[in-house]
């Protein structure tokens, strides 16, 4: 993990103040709400529904136990007990009230974090592959460089105040875990010919109203060049990015409208920097640095690799126990070690929420079994990246007993849900309890085991937090003359191997009402068993095969209150 | 960051106001006996001159005075001095004292290079060997 040096250290500490005389000014009378409120984004404080919102951000997704324990710390001393994991692997609060703020701030820097920039018309937190550093199937760890971009893009002056906000994630494995189509900035490490490093950079991915698959503009990109490359990326947007329109402000908009001429204009900026921007003011990395860097993110103390254990050695013959080695455990680069995935998708809990008990207990068994190392995934979970296999059954008993062990990553309970319109100002339905309905029906492991993988992701407005538009199924939550709905789409996909390549999912009719979402989820279940041509083929590969026909009739079918809309 | 700023109530005219839809580099052939260029932020939110000024200096090496004018507030000082900006005409509402003050707290200096310090901090240390 990185470890933050004395600058680090001084540098959250001094945005800490920086925002304390900002929230200051702004209860004294002498900053106006207006004014303040693009300050206090921009250190993760939006306001909502019924207090601020704080956006803590998990740089790249990971975690280190004493950090969980003062977001722990924090939920139990500021806020009301929990916080809400997001699918761009922040943590969100939702009840602190603005006046404790800085505070907040101020413990979170204790501990190396801060919310810059998880809100606002930035570069906001970079996400990267959860399983990075310990995934076999990787090209390079892209860590060291989400490392290198958080510095870069922290408090850029040039790229401070953009048309909206901007997102990178980066994928150093075969299979694209971190969902790079989608990103305004999706980055790819590959190898080229000659066997040297770089990047595949797409841009112009993003949901929202327009959901776009970003184009790769550039095959390869020497790593050394990457900042020089974004920096042009940026400034082109910067100067071209619509600011009329919200709706239209983000980068993909530009990259659509423009085209080859988008692509042309990013190369020519790229070159000009290169050659014109002397006196080391490129910012090319060095060997150097990304050595220094790389450092940080080496195979922590301890752990190594050791022979398999005997199969005899971990068999315990509770089907849950067997189901769970098969759902949330996955493969590891070292011999004898393993990474698990603590479930966040339990019975009467929102996807992604987690008590103040429960981060602390996370964090017990980081520190127990995983080198005090968690992750967070993009579809809120969290993972322990460094278990020894030998040590599973174990780790087992100790995450059932904390409520973690539900046997069901990738299946249909897994579901990716934003906090909705229970919290959310910006939404339109409320989210949570469409997937609590949906989670009831789907209570039973055998049935679920059967389903298999599928992805069914939820949003409570066409932001889209709850990344409906990748989802195998789609729910997005709409508003009609002051009532929710929701639209329900199919065959989206987030560009991991299951799913295929990137894509939105389609809609299939006229929204529903929200009694009516977990039986069309039901009935859409059922079309796929009896369409399904063996029960190896999934979900996702039978709506591709078959089409999204026979489903949306599946859908009609359950109709009650929209009936006579359909 | 300690580049002297100088505050100026917009009374004294600039050679030149580019707007800031303009491209820096069709005035960059221009710039010889331009003294002073004025960069405008019709609403502080709007970011697009801080790239306007950053060009100007570091690619077009003007060295005359580059002014923010506009909806220019205390706030903006650390990136305005960072990209290049010498002149500021705060928004009348503005306190000064508070835009001084806003220039000090990061002593320590920042992570990627600007106008003013070009090298990334992590070139820096390597210069110094630390």
């Amino acid at each position: 993990m990185y470890r933050y040096d004395t600058f680090d250290r001084d540098f959250v500490h001094a945005r800490a103040r920086q925002f304390r005389d900002q929230l200051e000014r702004h209860l004294a009378g002498e900053l106006s709400a207006d004014d303040f409120g693009h300050m206090r984004r921009q250190n993760g404080w939006y306001v909502q529904r019924h207090a601020p919102m704080a956006r803590v951000a998990i740089p790249y997704g990971t975690l280190a136990s004493e950090q969980l324990r003062t977001l722990a710390r924090i939920a139990r001393d500021f806020d009301r007990g929990y916080g809400h994991f997001t699918t761009r692997t922040n943590l969100q609060f939702n009840w602190i009230p603005l006046e404790r703020a800085a505070d907040v701030m101020d413990a979170l820097a204790e501990v190396g974090m801060h919310g810059i920039q998880t809100c606002g018309n930035c570069i906001r937190n970079i996400t990267a592959d959860a399983f990075a550093g310990v995934a076999p199937d990787e090209v390079a760890d892209p860590r060291p460089f989400c490392e290198i971009m958080r510095q870069w893009s922290s408090l850029h002056p040039e790229f401070a105040a953009l048309p909206r906000k901007f997102k990178i994630a980066v994928n150093g494995a075969l299979e694209d875990r971190a969902a790079t189509g989608w990103y305004d900035v999706g980055l790819q490490l590959v190898r080229n010919d000659a066997g040297e490093l770089g990047f595949e950079v797409r841009v112009g991915g993003g949901m929202g109203r327009t959901p776009m698959i970003g184009p790769v503009i550039r095959e390869f990109l020497p790593w050394q060049q990457l900042l020089a490359y974004l920096e042009a990326v940026l400034r082109v947007y910067n100067e071209y990015g619509r600011r009329d329109n919200i709706w239209k402000a983000r980068i993909k908009i530009i990259v659509k409208a423009f085209g080859a001429e988008f692509t042309r204009n990013v190369e020519d900026e790229f070159a000009a920097i290169l050659r014109d921007d002397g006196d080391g003011l490129a910012p090319l990395i060095t060997e150097e640095e990304l050595a220094r860097v790389s450092a940080h993110f080496g195979t922590p103390p301890g752990v190594r690799e050791e022979p398999e254990p005997a199969l005899d050695a971990q068999i315990d013959t509770a089907p849950a126990y067997r189901r769970w080695l098969e759902r949330n455990v996955h493969a590891h680069r070292l011999s004898g070690r393993r990474a698990v995935t603590l479930s966040l998708k339990r019975a009467g809990q929102a996807p992604g929420d987690a008590t103040d008990a429960q981060m602390d207990a996370a964090a017990d068994l980081a520190d127990r079994f995983s080198a005090g190392e968690l992750r967070v995934t993009h579809q809120q979970n969290l993972v322990l990246p460094w278990v020894r296999a030998a040590e599973l059954h174990a780790l087992w008993l100790q995450a059932r007993a904390v409520g973690f062990a539900t046997p069901n990553i990738g299946l249909l309970t897994d579901m990716i849900c934003c906090p909705g319109g229970d919290v959310c100002s910006l939404a339109n339905a409320r989210s949570i309890p469409v997937s609590a309905h949906i989670a009831e029906r789907f209570a039973d492991l055998d049935e679920l085991h059967d389903i298999g993988d599928i992805a069914v992701n939820i949003s409570g407005c066409i932001n889209s937090c709850g990344h409906h538009h990748s989802g195998h199924i789609g729910v997005l939550g709409v508003d009609k003359d002051g009532k929710e709905w929701y639209q329900v789409s199919l065959g989206g996909a987030d560009g991991s191997t299951l799913g295929g390549p990137a894509v939105p999912g389609r809609i299939i009719g006229p929204s529903f009402a929200a009694d009516e979402v977990p039986d069309v989820v039901e009935a859409l279940i059922d079309a796929y068993r009896a369409e399904r041509s063996a029960p190896s083929e999934r979900f996702i590969e039978t709506v591709r095969r078959v089409g999204v026909e026979p489903f949306k009739a599946a859908a009609d079918g359950v109709r009650r209150t929209t009936a006579l809309h359909a | 960051m300690s580049a002297p700023v100088r505050f100026v109530d917009g009374s004294a005219p600039v050679d030149l106001v580019l707007a800031n839809d303009a491209a820096v580099a069709s005035i960059a052939a221009d710039l010889g006996g331009v003294a002073s260029i004025g960069l405008v932020f019709p609403k502080w939110t709007d970011g697009r001159a801080y790239s306007q000024a950053r060009l100007l200096r570091t690619r077009h090496r003007f060295a005359g005075e580059i002014r923010a004018t506009g909806d220019v507030i205390a706030d903006m000082m650390p990136m305005l001095v960072r990209c290049g900006f010498d002149a500021v005409q705060l928004r009348a509402d503005q306190s000064q004292a508070v835009a001084e003050r806003a220039l000090a707290f990061f002593p320590q200096g920042h992570y990627q290079g600007d106008v003013h310090e070009p090298l990334p901090r992590f070139a820096r240390r390597t210069e110094v060997g630390a």
